[in-house]
């Protein structure tokens, strides 16, 4: 301590010293520009554009044989739901792209299974279901109508159809990409053949499920869409059908917005189902 | 060659004239080697020199080696990563596999014994690196093997974590008294745990060392290559 030259008590800061800045401000966001949430200021969009529709239908400026009004489009909804005929329509599209649904997810996930776990399975059924997807679903119709008749049956089978490949496809290839590592782990604890499939190859496989069935679920409603319209005597591609014929732009907008928004409740089903079979992928302990 | 000390306890594994080899080349070149229950052998090897193509074999992942190769039904096999199914919560990956009589209670006390009861309930994902390769301890040690396999099983651990494992492996070793095999390229971590320390080069055995002699730290990286012999 003796030895050393004392420096000045305060060192005053070189003439060069960069400036500093408070950290905490570099990743702060910017600020938005109306205190409004998220959701409201999304929505601002959409209604800004039935707005200026509504006012220029209301102003005489779209001839309604072209576009209806939303009020008008309004008007329809109420009319058709006060007698019934809007929910008997909705309720036999929806059954049948239930019905299609539930086999062509059926057939869809059982053929992935068998293709998935067997040598025999995978040579049989995986060229096949190749050169299947391949076919345009909505070029069958011809096909299934002279198979089925015109009732319920030939558009169900197309809904399958069109429901089948996704499943099969992203369910196979979850089924294959399993990790091999999970699988030597399930064998040296003594898995069997069966134990393994149960405990580590489908719950490995069903994020890839999950991807097909959204991918199923919106060519379900495709294929339902044109079905409806091309031959049918209900539904509400058949509704939007009759009004073609006398020029009932409202009641065809009616059914679009009823289409677009049983897609996005399709999709929040599927979220849903997400959000409970990989809850493991977040770790969120909610049991 | 084979030590004088564990001849009384049972047998764990005789290997004969091991061979394995890959596409024409040979990995294991006739191994020979006996392990007694409750004695603790570290494999030592560069990567490469076949040690973990052993491991597997005596873990029955290998069915494509040739000689003979005996090992008890009773076996545990921990790898360097964990490999919990992500699907299942972590008590759940203890008894996978168990008969379920008795699978939870035994499953809770494996994790006990490694300090994880509280996330028992958890999912692997959340786990730390450490507390994953506990719970995959946990699930070795729920099977009361005969033969734990150790497959560079702290490879992946940070220094501090892995000397914390070591002192956790060591003592369920001297409660459970299986016979061990750990695979391990680390001289240090084999002296550290191991009664009996072989290098494996080339496919072959070198001698075998008891720990706790001498030099053995010395002759041990002399047998690697990693220091010149003179």
């Amino acid at each position: 301590m003796a030895t050393t030259v004392t420096a000045p008590p305060v060192p005053k800061s070189p003439p060069d010293s960069p400036v500093l800045i408070d950290a905490a401000t570099l990743s702060r966001p910017n600020r938005t520009w109306v205190p409004l949430p998220r959701w409201l200021r999304r929505l601002a969009g959409p209604a800004l554009v039935v707005a200026v529709w509504q006012l220029l239908g209301a102003t005489g400026n779209i001839n309604p044989r072209v576009l209806a009004t939303p009020a008008q489009v309004a008007q329809a909804a109420w009319e058709l739901a006060k007698d019934g005929e809007l929910a008997s329509n909705l309720l036999a599209s929806l059954q049948r792209v239930g019905s299609g649904l539930l086999i062509g997810v059926g057939l869809g996930v059982l053929l992935a299974v068998l293709a998935g776990l067997f040598r025999l399975g995978e040579e049989l059924i995986d060229s096949t279901m190749q050169v299947v997807r391949a076919l345009p679903v909505l070029g069958l119709l011809p096909l299934v109508i002279i198979w089925f008749g015109v009732g319920e049956e030939p558009k169900i089978a197309l809904v399958a159809f069109a429901a089948a490949c996704p499943v099969y496809i992203n369910t196979y290839a979850g089924i294959r990409g399993v990790d091999n590592r999970l699988v030597e782990s399930g064998r040296v604890v003594g898995l069997n053949r069966l134990g393994l499939i149960r405990h580590v190859i489908l719950p490995g496989a069903v994020p890839g499920f999950l991807v097909g069935l959204r991918f199923a679920l919106t060519s379900a409603w495709l294929v339902i869409i044109v079905a409806e319209q091309l031959n049918a005597t209900s539904g509400i591609g058949y509704l939007m059908n009759q009004a073609q014929a006398w020029y009932r732009t409202d009641i065809i907008v009616l059914g679009l917005l009823i289409y677009g928004v049983l897609g996005l409740l399709a999709d929040s089903l599927v979220r849903l189902l997400e959000r409970r079979l990989l809850v493991w992928r977040r770790g969120f302990n909610g049991a | 060659m084979t030590t004088a000390t564990t001849t009384e306890a049972a047998l764990a594994v005789r290997a004969t004239g091991v061979h394995r080899s890959f596409d024409g080349r040979e990995v294991l070149s006739g191994i020979d080697l006996t392990l007694h229950q409750g004695e603790f052998l570290a494999l030592l090897g560069r990567s490469g020199s076949g040690k973990s193509t052993l491991l597997r074999a005596m873990a029955g992942l290998d069915p494509d080696f040739t000689g003979e190769l005996l090992v008890p039904e009773r076996r545990s096999v921990v790898f360097q990563d964990h490999r919990l199914q992500p699907w299942k919560r972590v008590l759940d990956n203890v008894v996978l596999g168990l008969p379920r009589a008795g699978a939870k209670e035994a499953g809770l006390n494996a994790l006990a014994e490694v300090g994880l009861t509280e996330r028992a309930r958890d999912w692997p994902i959340t786990l730390s690196g450490g507390e994953a390769q506990r719970a995959a301890l946990a699930r070795a040690l729920v099977r009361d093997p005969a033969l734990l396999l150790l497959d560079e099983p702290f490879g992946a651990l940070d220094a501090l974590t892995r000397l914390k494992m070591h002192a956790l492996l060591r003592e369920l070793c001297r409660k459970h008294r299986p016979a061990v095999l750990l695979v391990t390229h680390d001289v240090d971590e084999a002296i550290a745990l191991a009664d009996r320390v072989i290098v494996l080069t080339d496919g072959r055995l070198g001698p075998s060392h008891e720990v706790g002699v001498g030099e053995l730290r010395g002759v041990l990286l002399k047998e690697l290559g990693v220091v010149e012999a003179g």
